[in-house]
């Protein structure tokens, strides 16, 4: 039901974006993120960008885990 | 194996000690995928058991639905457009395969936007667009009406049969699912925002994380749970931030509510649970399939012994089914656990428990 | 020469010889087929490999190959894989009424093409005519015939615990680039099919003196299907996921339309199961060749009930099962 992979925007022309994703390119519709830019990574499904992808960081993911404590 | 997949694998393990047997839902079919996928079982102690619950838009679309959509496709005049995942889902002896092979006009699209392309191209003939999936994909439909009506494409129309997880999970929760915390769908996340998935610390009092797809992004969901299981703290963790915001994508969400609206839905397996589907808004009643065609009801009844009800809420093992491998098995599936290659029973049939 | 193919084409009569004369000889010349007798006579060894495929593919022509080099490759590879040497073509063709005479020439063309580049003949055929709505423009049947040299070493096609197996290039390209050209699906630089004889990278290997235990060529199913078939009943093949070589382009693309690689075809990929002392060697014969420049080593056989698994990047298991019908694209 969500499968959704990450794209580099290189190019907008209107509703549609062009993608980068690392081998291919391919356009997708930017219906749902009307704020999108060129050089942001986004969230697509099916055709259509779902979200604009925060910045990449992997020191984040291990501080989520520090969140939780552990007794 | 990298260092941050052994680094987790040993965290959860070290967070899952000394818990008791726990029971960790997962409600997408992307995640029941993506667990097989990775081996993620393989990586995981003992004492957690993994189990998918009914996030599987294949799986839960009721024969009903489904034979409304084969009905359809057996218009002469109607060309029907699908995502792949649903052709070959039986219905009855047929399914969208068996009639396309028969000359019926089904198209598999990877976007909806192609079923306005080519309603465009195809002026005189009925396109109906399929519209399948839960959160991450009805913004799409509702995108794709909204620009049918911008455009005034007259020949395009919607059989909406999109679910929402919220009502389902609540659902089966309170009717005594066997289960300890929740793996929260990232993409469902990405559009609705993480905070859709409050309710299941706050009103279920069981934790839940939201998860990405990739191994890593799974593995530190569950080492969150873990973590809120051992502190007997349920709450909600956002394993996924890169992607779910807190309120998602109000862009989507709006384009979202300005099209559809909530209606009961029937799931197979569960029954009628209220507020659960999406329903095209009566301003856009002249894209609704349901209102263009006179679709006749078929009745599909639930099967004799079906079990799917107790192995989509934890309570049973796909083999403990009485029909498991005899009359329900991958080639003739009785319920909707057994339809998709994901569903817990398939899986199961095919790839064995630990895989 | 009218334009456009007719029902009069295929009844053998006037028209029929114009299509032969203007279309066929002059891309197939060769002793054989210009006496344009019913059968082409020819020379053979006592020992022969006789193989035959129907080509269906939608649309016709498609990036990086069309119908034409997919019938004349897909025989060919079928009898290198026997370990003959292949030798002569038989095409039949149906067209559809209404077919535009160009696209006959191009995919006679590429036919032509292919079989200068296995070095083979094509030295019979036939054609007929169907009424338009009836194919879809053009379906192909091809038979081929390959000999075996006296003293020919025959591969047994039975894989044997401790085997490696060695793939002679990247996978899922044909598959997706089908998928995509069909589908209209706008990958830019557009996916590449990999259709191509293969006979030069199997020669290359057997004549290295390297005792091959089976050979396939991956079509229907990929991978997937064929170390389905060679496990049988009775070997357990490991397959490791990272060392399985596939091209950016076809990768995205499976990525983006949740389609597994292992499960799509390929037309112009060798699979071989040999010793594993082999394995060196046959990956330098291999990597000697353009095409094949990305062999590796991607699996081994052990003994077993016939379970096929592969090995992810974490370390764990997956279990590939046999393949069930055409991969479609999928949201879920």
């Amino acid at each position: 039901m969500c499968l959704a992979i990450p794209g580099r925007i290189v190019e907008i022309d209107g509703d549609e974006a062009v993608l980068d994703y690392g081998g291919a390119t391919r356009r997708a519709s930017l219906l749902l993120v009307p704020g999108a830019k060129v050089g942001d990574a986004a969230l697509v499904h099916a055709g259509f960008a779902i979200q604009i992808l925060g910045d990449e960081d992997a020191g984040k993911l291990m501080d989520i885990l520090a969140e939780v404590e552990t007794p | 194996m990298n260092a941050g997949v052994e680094a987790l694998r040993r965290e959860i393990a070290a967070r899952a000690d000394g818990l008791p047997d726990t029971v960790v839902m997962e409600v997408c079919g992307t995640h029941t995928h993506a667990m097989r996928r990775y081996g993620i079982r393989q990586l995981l102690p003992g004492n957690i058991r993994l189990v998918s619950g009914p996030g599987c838009p294949v799986c839960v679309t009721d024969g009903r639905d489904l034979a409304r959509a084969l009905w359809l496709a057996g218009q002469r005049n109607v060309t029907l457009c699908s995502f792949g995942d649903m052709l070959r889902v039986p219905c009855g002896k047929e399914s969208l395969l068996s009639l396309a092979a028969k000359g019926a006009r089904v198209r598999v699209v990877v976007s909806p936007l192609e079923a306005l392309q080519l309603a465009r191209a195809e002026p005189r003939r009925a396109i109906v667009y399929f519209g399948v999936g839960f959160e991450t994909t009805a913004p799409l439909t509702a995108a794709l009406v909204d620009q049918a009506g911008r455009q005034s494409i007259p020949n395009l129309s919607v059989l909406s049969v999109h679910k929402t997880m919220p009502e389902a999970v609540r659902t089966l929760m309170r009717s005594g699912a066997r289960v300890d915390a929740l793996l929260c769908p990232g993409h469902v996340a990405a559009v609705a925002g993480a905070e859709a998935f409050r309710f299941v610390p706050e009103e279920l009092r069981l934790p839940a994380a939201v998860s990405g797809f990739e191994a890593e992004e799974m593995l530190l969901a569950l080492a969150a749970l873990m973590g809120m299981l051992r502190a007997k703290k349920p709450g909600l963790v956002n394993a996924y931030p890169r992607a779910a915001a807190p309120y998602g994508n109000p862009a989507a969400l709006a384009l979202l509510e300005g099209v559809f609206e909530p209606r009961a839905a029937n799931w197979r397996g569960l029954g009628e649970i209220p507020a659960s589907g999406l329903a095209l808004r009566g301003e856009y009643a002249g894209f609704d399939a349901e209102k263009r065609f006179d679709i006749p009801l078929t009745d599909v009844p639930e099967p004799a012994g079906c079990r799917c009800a107790d192995v989509l809420r934890g309570l049973l093992e796909p083999p403990e089914c009485p029909l498991f491998g005899s009359a329900c098995a991958p080639q003739s599936p009785v319920g909707a656990c057994m339809v998709s290659s994901e569903g817990a029973c398939a899986a199961h049939y095919a790839y064995g428990r630990d895989l | 020469m009218t334009d456009e193919i007719t029902l009069a084409h295929g009844s053998g009569g006037e028209a029929y010889r114009e299509l032969v004369e203007e279309i066929f000889l002059p891309a197939f010349k060769n002793e054989y087929i210009a006496p344009l007798t019913d059968s082409a006579v020819l020379p053979g060894g006592p020992r022969l490999a006789f193989t035959t495929d129907g080509y269906v593919v939608q649309p016709l022509f498609f990036p990086g190959g069309d119908i034409g080099r997919l019938a004349v490759s897909g025989t060919v590879n079928d009898l290198s894989v026997s370990g003959a040497l292949p030798r002569y073509i038989a095409v039949s063709m149906v067209l559809e009424a209404g077919l535009c005479a160009q696209t006959l020439r191009r995919a006679v063309t590429s036919m032509a093409g292919a079989a200068r580049e296995a070095g083979v003949l094509i030295v019979t055929g036939d054609t007929k005519v169907v009424p338009c709505g009836a194919c879809d423009g053009m379906h192909i049947s091809t038979s081929g015939i390959g000999v075996f040299p006296d003293g020919a070493y025959v591969p047994p096609q039975r894989v044997e615990i401790g085997d490696a197996v060695i793939t002679s290039g990247p996978v899922a390209s044909h598959g997706m680039a089908v998928m995509a050209a069909r589908g209209g699906m706008g990958f830019d630089p557009p996916i590449e099919s990999d259709a191509r004889p293969m006979a030069d990278a199997v020669r290359r290997v057997l004549d290295a003196g390297i005792r091959v235990h089976a050979m396939r060529d991956p079509t229907r199913g990929g991978v997937a299907a064929t170390l389905c078939e060679w496990a049988g009943r009775e070997r357990n093949i490991l397959l490791y996921e990272e060392a399985l070589p596939v091209k950016p382009g076809a990768a995205a693309a499976c990525r983006i339309l949740g389609i597994d690689p292992l499960y799509v075809a390929n037309e112009g990929v060798i699979l071989f199961s040999l010793a594993h002392k082999d394995a060196g060697a046959a990956l330098e014969a291999l990597r000697e060749l353009p095409a094949c420049r990305e062999a590796a080593v991607v699996g081994e056989v052990g003994a077993g009930e016939g379970i096929v698994l592969a090995r992810t990047r974490l370390n764990t298991l997956r279990r590939v099962l046999p393949p069930r019908g055409e991969q479609l694209p999928r949201i879920c």
